[in-house]
């Protein structure tokens, strides 16, 4: 094997420039097969983290008739808080959030929109609910970047809402927006307005109330509450993950293709090997290797083409993808359009066992790809090959 | 049979499939050589030469008959046991020199050494060593397709002769050649061959190669038709 591999080794390195075009070719793929995936991974870990920070936090607490793709249910969707968890809400470690659906009339236009509650001295969520308890005498609002521009609002503007309370009466007011933030979670963005949440439960007759109830520590074994389904963090991160999956498998079928055009070039170059290298196939018998050493050779061969396409990825894709997750990778679109969290500048992520496995998994293609052909050696009569005669 | 030959062939035929029949190249030989012999099969094209010596050289089996090499039955060798034969045992010349192209001189000559696992110091000073009995010392880092036929033809024998070998069996070694260096390589091989006491075994039909050999074999039609000694 060691000869096989300095031999091999010799012989591409003695082809040249027919090598190196196929090395490079291969490293790109490397390159870009790291490079797709750990957007992917960098895509899923900013998700998560952004959800977790934004809104699901450690995990949440559902009213049992919470169904938050169904707007209809909201109208059923809230309870009084369960008193066990008064101490958590108390320490600032949970956040009882109140949902109704609801219509903003901005510009004399009708939009419908979630009403949400949130109590303005939480810590737990990133939400700037700190401006939601600077306007005595009139309800504050935050809405999202999104919120604000689908609907031309601006800070300080004032907009009816229209909601319907406990008992099915239909009711308005003028909300004051007192911030508009910024954030990768269209989930807590787009149509949706944050009031404070006594403010929101005083709207609805709803005093005490909540739909949500958001916790911080995920380690924590929860109880069951009667009326309260348990949310754990996996089960709210599952859609990510699964988009993340419906990604990773749209993806794959790109590098699939990218690699196997890499492949074709070493399959094609060894299959024009075995037939321009008669002579030498059958001078390598003659000097004393069997006709099976001479398939491992070529096999070999062909296989550390993915071995010199590492080192040469290596060379330009090591710096390249280091800056790429430092500066990282605007993707031109907004989370709105996705809907779910996707940063402006998505910053890839990449481990080591992503490395680790593209690099082998282009080693075994590619030395499969370069035994195929080199099979044909195996049926070979030396003495044809020797004097080049093999059509 | 008897041992002290090297070399021995009875009744050796050797059968080709042609179209739906077969076509017979060698038709009952009978043949011994001894160690140190610079022997020549001769005869012209098709006469069986080229099979003959590839048969000897383990790259062919015979159809029927015996061949015995170093004690070595050709037609029952397994490909592993005659891949071995070939590698300690013998060397090979051919026509077209069939050097590694993308190799240097020296990797050339060096390569039956990497696979017969000599340690790299002992490699360098064999291949020193046979370069310097075809005098291609000043070549070692060029590669053949920088060389004239005659310097590539010259390596070749230095890869043949690097590792001493029992017997060198040349194809034709000078058909590419002209004849200036013709005589030069024959010479360097009858000096190799007194030298190492290696047996040479040509296939030729080449009249400078014939002037050098010490046994004439005629082959006509896959026959002997002279076997030939030459008096000093």
């Amino acid at each position: 094997m060691k000869l096989a591999i300095k031999l091999a080794f010799r012989n591409l390195i003695g082809a040249g420039l027919r090598t190196w075009l196929n090395v490079i070719v291969l490293s790109f793929s490397f390159v870009l097969i790291i490079a797709a995936k750990g957007i992917l991974v960098g895509w899923d870990r900013q998700a998560k983290r952004d959800m977790t920070s934004w809104e699901i936090g450690g995990g949440q607490y559902w009213n049992e008739n919470y169904d938050p793709y169904d707007a209809f249910t909201l109208i059923d969707a809230h309870a009084p808080v369960p008193s066990e968890f008064s101490p958590e809400i108390e320490a600032g470690d949970m956040v009882p959030v109140l949902i109704t659906q609801g219509t903003i009339y901005p510009e004399g236009r009708m939009q419908s929109i979630l009403i949400k509650g949130i109590s303005p001295e939480q810590t737990l969520l990133e939400l700037p609910t700190y401006k939601l308890d600077t306007l005595p005498g009139s309800i504050p609002a935050i809405i999202g970047s999104n919120m604000a521009n689908a609907n031309k609002l601006e800070a300080g503007d004032y907009v009816t809402i229209r909601w319907r309370d406990a008992n099915g009466t239909f009711d308005a007011a003028e909300i004051c927006i007192t911030g508009i933030f910024t954030t990768n979670v269209p989930t807590v963005d787009v149509a949706q307005v944050w009031l404070p949440l006594e403010s929101l439960q005083s709207m609805l007759l709803m005093p005490g109330e909540a739909t949500v109830l958001t916790f911080r520590d995920r380690e924590i074994n929860r109880i069951g509450v009667a009326g309260w389904k348990l949310m754990s963090y996996e089960a709210l991160v599952s859609d990510v993950e699964e988009m993340i999956r419906t990604k990773s498998v749209g993806q794959s079928v790109f590098y699939t293709i990218l690699l196997l055009l890499a492949l074709l070039a070493i399959f094609d170059t060894q299959v024009l090997s075995i037939f321009r290298r008669q002579k030498e196939i059958g001078t390598y018998v003659a000097l004393g290797y069997t006709r099976r050493e001479v398939v491992g050779l070529f096999t070999v061969e062909g296989a550390m083409h993915a071995v010199l396409a590492a080192v040469v990825g290596a060379i330009y894709g090591i710096p390249l993808l280091y800056w790429l997750s430092k500066t990282g990778i605007s993707l031109g679109t907004s989370s709105a359009d996705y809907g779910f969290a996707i940063a402006d500048t998505m910053y890839p992520v990449y481990s080591g066992s992503l490395v680790v496995g593209t690099t082998l998994v282009v080693l075994l293609a590619t030395t499969v790809v370069s035994y195929w052909p080199s099979r044909r050696i195996a049926k070979m009569n030396p003495t044809e090959a020797l004097r080049g005669k093999i059509q | 049979m008897e041992n002290n030959f090297i070399i021995q062939t009875e009744k050796l035929t050797k059968r080709f499939p042609m179209g739906k029949g077969e076509f017979t190249a060698l038709k009952g030989i009978d043949l011994g050589l001894g160690t140190g012999e610079f022997t020549g099969l001769v005869g012209p094209s098709g006469s069986g030469k080229t099979t003959l010596l590839n048969i000897i050289g383990s790259l062919d089996t015979p159809s029927e008959g015996k061949v015995i090499v170093l004690d070595h039955s050709i037609g029952s060798l397994t490909a592993k046991e005659a891949a071995r034969l070939r590698k300690e045992q013998l060397g090979f010349i051919f026509q077209s020199y069939n050097l590694l192209a993308v190799h240097t001189v020296y990797e050339n000559v060096e390569f039956p050494l990497l696979l017969l696992g000599f340690p790299a110091g002992e490699r360098r000073k064999m291949v020193m060593d046979a370069l310097e009995w075809v005098g291609l010392t000043d070549k070692v880092k060029q590669k053949p397709p920088q060389l004239s036929g005659g310097e590539c033809q010259r390596v070749a024998i230095a890869r043949a002769m690097v590792k001493k070998p029992s017997i060198v069996i040349a194809d034709e070694p000078t058909a590419n050649l002209d004849a200036a260096n013709s005589h030069n390589i024959l010479q360097t091989m009858v000096r190799l061959n007194s030298e190492l006491k290696t047996t040479f075994l040509f296939a030729t039909h080449d009249e400078k190669v014939i002037s050098y050999l010490k046994r004439k074999i005629y082959l006509l039609d896959g026959k002997v038709d002279k076997d030939e000694i030459v008096s000093n």
